[in-house]
């Protein structure tokens, strides 16, 4: 088991005929992922020949499902036509969708996870993450697959160089499922609802949680770690440094006035029982302890 | 990107939302013909993205434009928590009835859009919000539906407006929501939104902030800009499209990736605690590629900054290999030649590292340290930099 992907997931990209999307699709494919279409608007009828894999591009989300039987799609089209992408992987009632996309604008980004939301037969992940992994079984996204392989552990982070970093401290003891949810400030998949999932993975052991600032999602995870999740969950959270008002890169890491603040964040998981490492290696080996590995 | 008032108030005024004539000035003598200009009583306001101005002195009323012009030059130059007074807004005076609050945000923790609206307006809407909750109406808006008038109207009257003034106060709603989608905006807020004593309903105080993930489409909005206030390492870094924020530490630092370079400064400055409270002088994140080019680039402004006397370089190879970003390193340091002066503590790890530490052995380069983990190098950099 896992969660969201797993060996039988048949994945299409939207814009892999872009040099990103072909970049790396070609990357998936070498991880075993089935990869099954791609979808560029406009460019339906083709087939592009990637490492041999001869791979049939439609113009719609809805033509690649009958085609294909494509239940997840991996987004790398840029931020002017994310939204176009996203709203016809929803009107196509496609389980999951993951945006890789970073720049979408919040106000597109608000409109599809509402249109989403609605209609409600669409989980999005991201935008702006690296997406997710299950080791051994399938990749969508960008997270290099050779860090590590299947494990136990179940992660989260809204960074996709610190879920690399994760993955590769704690390589020997492996993951059931890596999600990169994203550093937007409207991000369709939160901790919450990954914090469920690998609750209920019967092959998910235990949790690591790494979040930064901005917003209040790793306060409203803290809560539902109390009420709901038993299995051990260790965090990290970045970002003490950072100054009022300056966004760190990703656009929803912001303090903004006394809200969003680093230790507000570790002091709410802590309070719920979760210990916080102060540097990802400790937080690796506050795991290795809980797992006594 | 946050807005001066004065940018606030002139798109408010594209978009139709009432407010009063005014100008921005940044001299006395513009003060004055700006006052000239409106007539009669003005307010003279200082132009910092900060609250509390008013306590702080920073608003003053003139009563003819000779006064503007005096009130102007003790405004301007003005030091209001931190922000030095580079302009003033020349507003026209009105006699005000009432004061509300009406806003419209990007609420993150219920990913959608929320109106807020209070009759408690002129105050600091967070202490309105802790104090006396029951008055500050929240209501959510779905951005694929907008707001109607009908439904404006239904949130002004639930948030307990007068009856006399709750039409106009609606077609006020109405027109933010314009604001708020046609600029992509992330909050626009008028406080106070006032009733003159003539009856009118005018946004006399207005804060916007646009999303900077918009501007592919909104090319006008480059020249609201403020280039005064931009520090010039964080100029210089915007030119060559680098990820850099200046910070008041001593360890420069690069990275990749904007979560491991949040987290790279946290451990330089926990590191330093041990160093007599050594910081990170930046935030610079090279992203996924990291050519030689990019890291040249970055080295450059960071070992033009001052402040910095030690620099680490923080590599987690994902996508881009070691290699890639050792050779980077290398051929940086030889476009930098004898400008490059500081110890550069490197770590990397991950795609290619062997191959990658290697090149940095065979260079031998004499500032250039290696070490294999995030939290020793750091400890490094820490060290380096209090010497």
């Amino acid at each position: 088991m896992s969660i969201f992907i797993s060996k039988s997931s048949r994945v299409i990209v939207q814009g892999m005929t872009g040099s990103e999307g072909t970049k790396h699709t070609r990357r998936m494919l070498a991880s075993g992922t089935v990869i099954v279409g791609g979808v560029t608007p406009g460019k339906g009828g083709q087939v592009i020949d990637i490492d041999g894999h001869k791979l049939p591009v439609f113009n719609t989300v809805a033509e690649a499902i009958a085609a294909t039987k494509a239940d997840v799609s991996v987004v790398f089209v840029p931020p002017k036509f994310a939204k176009a992408a996203v709203v016809d992987a929803i009107d196509a009632a496609l389980p999951l969708v993951v945006v890789i996309t970073e720049g979408i604008p919040v106000h597109d980004t608000a409109a599809f996870f509402a249109y989403a939301q609605s209609k409600g037969t669409t989980r999005i992940v991201g935008p702006n993450c690296p997406g997710l992994i299950t080791p051994g079984q399938c990749n969508v996204g960008i997270i290099p697959a050779d860090i590590t392989g299947p494990g136990p552990i179940g992660l989260v982070s809204k960074s996709g160089t610190l879920t690399y970093q994760m993955m590769y401290e704690l390589r020997d003891i492996g993951f059931s499922t890596a999600v990169g949810i994203g550093g937007d400030p409207i991000i369709g998949t939160t901790h919450i609802d990954c914090l469920r999932a690998f609750q209920d993975d019967p092959d998910t052991t235990a949790i690591v949680m790494i979040g930064e600032i901005g917003g209040d999602a790793e306060e409203r995870a803290a809560a539902f770690i109390s009420e709901y999740v038993t299995k051990p969950v260790v965090g990290y959270v970045a970002g003490f440094t950072a100054p009022e008002g300056k966004t760190m890169g990703h656009a929803g890491a912001i303090v903004s006035g006394s809200s969003g603040t680093a230790q507000g964040k570790k002091d709410a998981l802590e309070a719920a029982g979760v210990q916080v490492g102060k540097t990802p290696s400790e937080t690796a080996a506050l795991m290795r302890a809980l797992l006594n590995r | 990107m946050d807005l001066f008032e004065y940018q606030a108030r002139d798109l408010f005024e594209k978009h139709g939302v009432p407010v009063l004539a005014g100008a921005v000035a940044t001299t006395p003598d513009e003060a004055h013909a700006a006052a000239l200009a409106i007539g009669g009583k003005v307010v003279v306001k200082a132009q910092v993205k900060v609250g509390g101005r008013g306590k702080a002195g920073g608003v003053k009323l003139a009563i003819d434009a000779a006064d503007a012009r005096e009130k102007a030059a003790a405004i301007l130059g003005m030091d209001i928590k931190g922000h030095v007074v580079g302009k003033v807004m020349i507003a026209q005076a009105a006699p005000i009835e009432a004061e509300y609050y009406l806003a419209i945000l990007l609420d993150r923790s219920n990913r959608t859009f929320l109106v807020m609206a209070s009759v408690a307006g002129g105050m600091d809407i967070e202490q309105v919000a802790r104090e006396t909750p029951e008055k500050l109406a929240k209501v959510p808006v779905n951005s694929n539906h907008g707001i109607s008038k009908l439904e404006a109207l239904k949130i002004i009257q639930g948030a307990q407006f007068p009856a006399d003034i709750a039409e106009q106060v609606a077609d006020t709603l109405v027109l933010i929501w314009k604001v708020f989608v046609d600029e992509d905006a992330t909050l626009v807020e008028i406080n106070p939104l006032v009733k003159t004593s003539d009856g009118r309903i005018i946004a006399l105080d207005g804060k916007v902030t646009l999303d900077d993930n918009a501007g592919f489409r909104h090319l006008d909005h480059e020249a609201l800009v403020d280039q005064s206030a931009t520090n010039p390492l964080e100029a210089l870094a915007k030119a060559k499209d680098l990820n850099y924020v200046k910070l008041d530490g001593e360890v420069g630092i690069i990275g990749n990736g904007a979560g491991l370079v949040m987290s790279t400064l946290d451990v330089v400055a926990y590191a330093g605690e041990k160093f007599g409270g050594v910081k990170p002088a930046n935030f610079l994140d090279i992203g996924g590629g990291a050519s030689a080019q990019v890291m040249a680039d970055g080295l450059s402004i960071i070992l033009g900054d001052k402040d910095v006397k030690s620099v680490f370089v923080n590599v987690f190879g994902g996508i881009t290999s070691c290699d890639a970003v050792a050779n980077g390193i290398v051929q940086a340091l030889e476009m930098l030649g004898e400008k490059a002066t500081k110890p550069i503590v490197v770590r990397l790890d991950g795609n290619n590292v062997i191959e990658g530490r290697a090149i940095l052995n065979r260079a031998a380069h004499p500032l250039i340290q290696q070490l294999d983990t995030m939290d020793g190098a750091a400890a490094r950099a820490a060290e380096l930099a209090a010497k």
